[in-house]
């Protein structure tokens, strides 16, 4: 598998109590994800809501990538999550928690039967016929105003519901809570996309991308295993979807257009798509830079130019994302220290 | 020489393959039979390739049929092929570069390490995992690579990454192997422990169908030769009676009178 060396932590370097707190890192994470929302602003903890959901979004998009394809259709795929949720809530009065669930499985089914014309295609094709296929989509949503709502989308989606028992009481209107909610069930999807990776299906994946005749020659469906990598990625990017409605309250058509999905692209490229946690380092790096950064400098409204930018530096610079900056700075930190050890025990 | 069984394990009938005006493969008719190793040989741009990718269901004939076990595949799905026992190799190092060299061969037992999506994901199916790695390694043992089970495919030499091709399809247990010029590009040596190979390959019960440029290899490995000339058949026959054929000599070096300029194997 491909998954590289680079999270082994510098073996013999930390010491003792260095490699417990390597091994204690997910409660380290956890904890700093928990105390989080009480260390932003309202409207930041705001942005940590739809920052988690775009983990989601990019992490599902990933999967895709693993066969070689690369699709320009995933947001409109998370759309139909989050029209199908808010609809089933709205007009077949749904549940929400079982409309997300439906919302998924809906952009599965679309994206299932999408496949059928877009794997004829590999490569440059399939980008195109999936932008096609999703602005047909995008063309359904502005052309259908009952039950779509047109260019204007739906509004007054159905929040999620709150909870109330006798001594809990969780409002998910307040940001802070969704935040909790959102992060339960990205932290899920994100464990189940994890597994998938680590199991037989995601080295099928991966043998498919490298070498898809060969693959084919040893029994490998290579279009079976390809729908099956669209059809997962769009059931958890449909789950971002509902996500993002109901807490938002409204989607229209333009949310899921076209730049929304170079965000993506944007966000995936600067990480690097070659570990799991590559895309995600990529959109939360991206999302502090545009949203604290520039935000404070007042260039928010730039923040296209800046992505670009950022892009293209990236590309040039560092050219496997930013997965590949932490092995990088290690293998140089270890070098000097190698070095400046191998000084020291020199005689005077 | 080995018992060949009487009925072919495969066949082709009338094989023809067009591309646009070009006519790569012309009525072209063999039979493989269980047991051998059966040699297709023929001058560059006889047809032999295309005739490799028709069988193994790149390509859907044109016209014509190919009978695998009495069974009439044409047109299928190779991954659907590989299933039913019908495995090929490829020319030169088309391998998985990016994984190690036990990986490939794990990528090879994908029909025989079967579970389902659930039981992948709650890790249930550990049990035929493990089984696979097991024969993963067997096979890389037969080959003699299992101490490079965990190096990247990148770092081997040529010829080990030819037996690793061969290895990647031999863990897909076929009962027809498809050998796309396994001698390309290998030393003597190399060619010598290769041929050793294919043979204990068709010892285990496998039979062995291959396309090759290097004559004596062919020659000295094949128990039935076919001779492809401008897509169509021209001879087929034992090592022998294939060697001294004046349509064959003269397929390869051009005729005696001087008319045909001929291209030399």
């Amino acid at each position: 598998m491909p998954e590289p060396v680079g999270a082994m932590p510098a073996t013999g370097t930390g010491g003792s109590i260095g490699r417990i707190a390597w091994r204690l890192r997910p409660v380290f994470l956890f904890a700093a994800l928990a105390a989080l929302p009480y260390l932003l602003s309202y409207s930041q903890q705001e942005i940590a809501v739809l920052l988690v959901i775009n983990v989601l979004l990019v992490s599902s998009y990933r999967l895709l990538t693993l066969t070689g394809e690369w699709s320009l259709g995933h947001v409109v795929i998370m759309g139909v999550g989050a029209y199908a949720s808010a609809l089933l809530a709205k007009q077949a009065g749904v549940p929400v928690p079982l409309s997300m669930l439906l919302g998924g499985c809906m952009a599965a089914a679309v994206a299932a039967l999408l496949s059928f014309p877009l794997f004829r295609m590999k490569g440059f094709y399939f980008l195109i016929g999936s932008f096609a296929a999703g602005e047909i989509i995008r063309l359904i949503w502005k052309r259908f105003t009952d039950p779509f709502g047109g260019p204007k989308g739906l509004k007054r989606i159905e929040p999620f519901p709150d909870i109330e028992t006798g001594f809990l009481s969780i409002d998910f209107y307040e940001p802070v809570n969704y935040y909790f909610l959102a992060l339960v069930v990205v932290s899920a999807s994100l464990f189940v996309l994890y597994r998938i990776e680590r199991s037989r299906i995601g080295l099928t994946f991966h043998a498919i991308h490298w070498q898809d005749r060969l693959a084919e020659s040893v029994g490998v469906d290579t279009f079976r295993y390809r729908t099956l990598a669209f059809v997962i990625a769009s059931f958890f990017a449909g789950i971002a979807g509902g996500l993002y409605a109901h807490y938002i309250g409204a989607v229209n058509p333009t949310r899921f257009s076209v730049d929304q999905m170079v965000y993506v692209l944007v966000w995936a490229i600067v990480g690097g798509t070659a570990t799991f946690h590559g895309p995600i380092l990529g959109v939360v790096v991206l999302t502090v830079i545009n949203e604290i950064v520039l935000r404070a400098l007042g260039l928010d409204t730039a923040r296209p130019l800046i992505y670009g930018a950022i892009l293209i530096l990236s590309v040039l610079y560092l050219p496997n994302g930013l997965e590949s900056l932490g092995p990088r700075l290690r293998a140089l930190w270890q070098r000097r220290r190698g070095g400046s050890a191998a000084a020291g025990s020199e005689p005077a | 020489m080995s018992v060949h069984g009487e009925r072919p394990i495969l066949e082709a009938r009338g094989l023809t393959r067009r591309f646009g005006g070009l006519v790569a493969v012309d009525n072209f008719s063999f039979s493989v039979h269980e047991g051998a190793i059966h040699g297709l040989i023929g001058p560059n741009g006889a047809g032999k390739t295309t005739t490799f990718n028709v069988i193994s269901g790149f390509y859907a004939p044109t016209a014509g049929r190919v009978f695998f076990r009495g069974l009439d595949i044409s047109g299928r799905k190779t991954s659907a092929l590989a299933a039913m026992g019908l495995v090929r190799t490829f020319q030169g190092s088309t391998l998985f570069q990016e994984f190690s060299v036990l990986d490939n061969v794990r990528v090879g037992r994908h029909l025989g390490a079967r579970a389902g999506f659930l039981s992948r994901l709650i890790g249930t199916d550990r049990l035929s995992e493990r089984e696979a790695d097991a024969k993963a390694r067997e096979t890389l043992a037969f080959f003699e690579l299992e101490e490079l089970a965990g190096e990247p495919v990148s770092n081997l030499p040529h010829g080990h990454q030819r037996m690793l091709g061969m290895a990647v399809a031999l863990a897909a247990e076929p009962k027809v192997l498809l050998l796309d010029e396994p001698f390309t590009g290998m030393n003597p040596e190399e060619t010598r422990r290769m041929m050793a190979l294919v043979r204990r390959i068709r010892d285990r019960g496998v039979t062995v169908m291959l396309v090759e440029h290097d004559m004596q290899a062919v020659m000295n490995l094949c128990d039935t030769i076919t001779v492809m000339n401008f897509g169509a058949l021209l001879v087929e026959g034992a090592p022998e009676a294939v060697r001294n054929d004046p349509a064959v000599i003269e397929a390869y070096l051009g005729s005696a009178t001087g008319n045909g300029a001929g291209d030399a194997a």
